[in-house]
């Protein structure tokens, strides 16, 4: 993290001194502890009991699993972790199916509303949470959607929706449009085109857009606060709070659930990282 | 009529498949923003909107007040709007800035034949696959005035414990490292695929007309970028302009705080003590106005340095 300003470009043919090769090791690890040492310390926190968060240079002492025991037997973290994960994976299928048609139709067609559309999607994204929460607050009270999984997975979508779109039509922009042709001659629709043809090249897009939708609703915070108000329906965002709240300090117990939190995160993080750089700039450059 | 039918006939296709997202917006998107607008006309809270109590249902009893609040708002009357712009402005120009130089610094690193590359590269991702919420959380033990680590270290190199979130300015200082913590391997990753995108035969004709390293950065490679780099600096400052989780759960939860954002301020309004939907909508309405402003200047930039190309 040191070194941003002192590094060189890329070298090619690179041969490099025996010095350089150090400074880019050291500013590499650097870089890598201190974008590793909160989660370490988080899962070693969690590992030393109830109050061992109080002692965190201490290394001595028993290490065990009596914080995870807790939360897994004496609270409701395992609903909450239910919850989540329907409303996670409620939002990411809904936002990337409504979305992947419009993005390729945006994409490759021409046709009234196109531009309207595509700053419609790019504005939208530009709405403050803050723009929207009360109105949808009380169109869900009326719609007696409130503390419900389908009210915050369709108010998830208004996140999701717009930004899948936009990235997908960046991502079918990358693909030939020779294809399509191709597919055209051997007599599919414009939607079989998409459906047969586009729709599984696409994959690397759709599993980056995916992502993209379920890792934000699963750490949504604000929006899961104010609309699910029974302790049955809280999501990990809001179930988190009540560990670590004004009378209350069970860091301890908020340690582990943190890991298990970021577990299935980080899964699903690391199963589309590997398309991420290509859906991400494709997305990018054709702003 | 016959030009509309004409239209549709062509267009019938196109249209049909983008009718669904249109659907959601309009309904998800377009429909409270025009309720949202509409409040911000209005002196609505929790006393006078339609609510129902029991088996009770008592109507709406607000009215219109016109730029009333805007008013307010703007002349500094209530909310202190320009003491809190300042800070969002500082904090988001703070936060894109040091999450572009070191996103930028380490992709150049990774860009190069180093041994663990792959190593390396999960590693400095990590801080993304965890959510901003459990972060958050995570550092507020870590920055914890009594029992944090980081006092911890500090006491015991002899220098003395800091209050990290009992101090507006140290507040301010801890929010935004926890942001940029959270938010460097995006820009990394997108940095990383942009330089990956420039041709590796541009590098080589500028060595072979002896460019320096530096200049080869400064002619080759940031103009090599710039495509990406626009898309996620506009997409950083939004966000980061937006960032809720990080300077509510670290700092906002509490009564007034002079290190809210513009957001947090508003969803605050809306949801603590009396709910003022006004208010917040007017918030909400002057932030989205502010994003928008700067979403076409900067755009306007962008194309303008294309063209000067």
């Amino acid at each position: 993290m040191s070194s941003s300003t002192a590094t060189k470009p890329v070298r090619l043919r690179g041969e490099r001194s025996r010095a350089a090769s150090v400074g880019l090791h050291t500013a590499l690890v650097a870089a890598s502890l201190v974008s590793l040492f909160p989660v370490l310390f988080v899962v070693y926190v969690s590992l030393r009991g109830r109050d061992g968060w109080q002692e965190p240079m201490r290394l001595t002492g028993g290490l065990g699993l009596s914080n995870y025991g807790h939360i897994l037997g004496q609270t409701k973290f395992l609903t909450w972790f239910g919850n989540s994960l329907v409303v996670a994976l409620g939002s990411t299928v809904l936002g990337v199916l409504v979305s992947a048609s419009a993005g390729y139709a945006v994409s490759r067609m021409r046709f009234p509303g196109h531009r309207p559309l595509m700053w419609t999607f790019l504005v939208v994204q530009m709405f403050p949470m803050a723009v929207l929460i009360v109105p949808l607050y009380t169109i869900l009270g009326q719609l007696e959607l409130l503390d419900s999984y389908l009210g915050l997975i369709l108010t998830y979508c208004s996140v999701s929706v717009p930004f899948c779109a936009w990235m997908l039509k960046g991502y079918f922009d990358s693909i030939p449009a020779e294809i399509d042709e191709a597919g055209r001659v051997d007599g599919l629709t414009p939607f079989g085109t998409f459906w047969r043809l586009i729709v599984p090249l696409a994959r690397p897009g759709l599993a980056v857009t995916a992502f993209y939708s379920f890792i934000t609703a699963w750490g949504e915070v604000a929006f899961a606060s104010q609309f699910m108000s029974s302790e049955e329906h809280y999501t990990l965002a809001v179930g988190l709070q009540t560990f670590v709240g004004q009378q209350k300090a069970e860091w301890g117990l908020m340690t582990a659930a943190a890991v298990l939190i970021t577990i299935p995160a980080g899964l699903v993080f690391f199963l589309a990282q590997r398309h991420l750089v290509a859906g991400l700039t494709a997305g990018g450059t054709k702003g | 009529m016959t030009r509309i039918r004409r239209s549709f006939e062509t267009h019938w296709y196109a249209w049909a498949m983008v009718l669904p997202v249109v659907l959601v917006l309009a309904v998800l998107v377009g429909y409270p923003l025009g309720r949202g607008i509409y409040l911000s006309f209005t002196d609505a809270n929790e006393a006078n909107v339609a609510r129902t109590i029991g088996v009770n249902h008592i109507p709406a009893t607000y009215h219109f007040v016109g730029l009333d609040n805007y008013w307010k708002v703007l002349s500094g009357q209530e909310g202190h709007f320009y003491s809190r712009l300042t800070w969002t402005v500082v904090w988001t120009a703070s936060c894109v800035l040091l999450h572009y130089a070191l996103g930028l610094g380490l992709a150049l690193l990774l860009n190069r034949k180093v041994r663990f590359r792959a190593l390396y590269r999960v590693l400095l991702i990590l801080p993304w696959a965890v959510p901003a919420f459990v972060a958050t959380f995570s550092w507020r033990l870590i920055f914890n005035e009594k029992y944090g680590v980081l006092n911890a270290v500090l006491d015991r190199l002899g220098l003395g414990t800091v209050d990290w979130l009992g101090d507006t300015t140290l507040q301010k200082i801890s929010a935004v490292a926890v942001n940029v913590w959270l938010g460097v391997p995006f820009m990394m990753v997108a940095i990383l695929g942009g330089l990956q995108a420039i041709p590796g035969e541009l590098h080589e004709a500028a060595e072979m007309d002896g460019a320096s390293p530096w200049q080869r950065f400064r002619h080759v490679t940031l103009p090599g970028l710039r495509p990406v780099s626009g898309t996620v600096i506009l997409l950083g400052t939004i966000w980061t302009f937006n960032m809720f989780q990080v300077i509510y759960l670290l700092v906002g939860q509490g009564a007034s705080s002079d290190s809210e954002i513009l957001v947090t301020y508003s969803y605050r309004l809306a949801f603590q003590g009396v709910r003022d939907y006004a208010g917040s909508a007017t918030y909400g309405i002057l932030i989205l106005s502010l994003l928008l402003v700067f979403a076409v200047f900067y755009r306007r930039m962008l194309t303008r340095q294309e063209t000067a190309r």
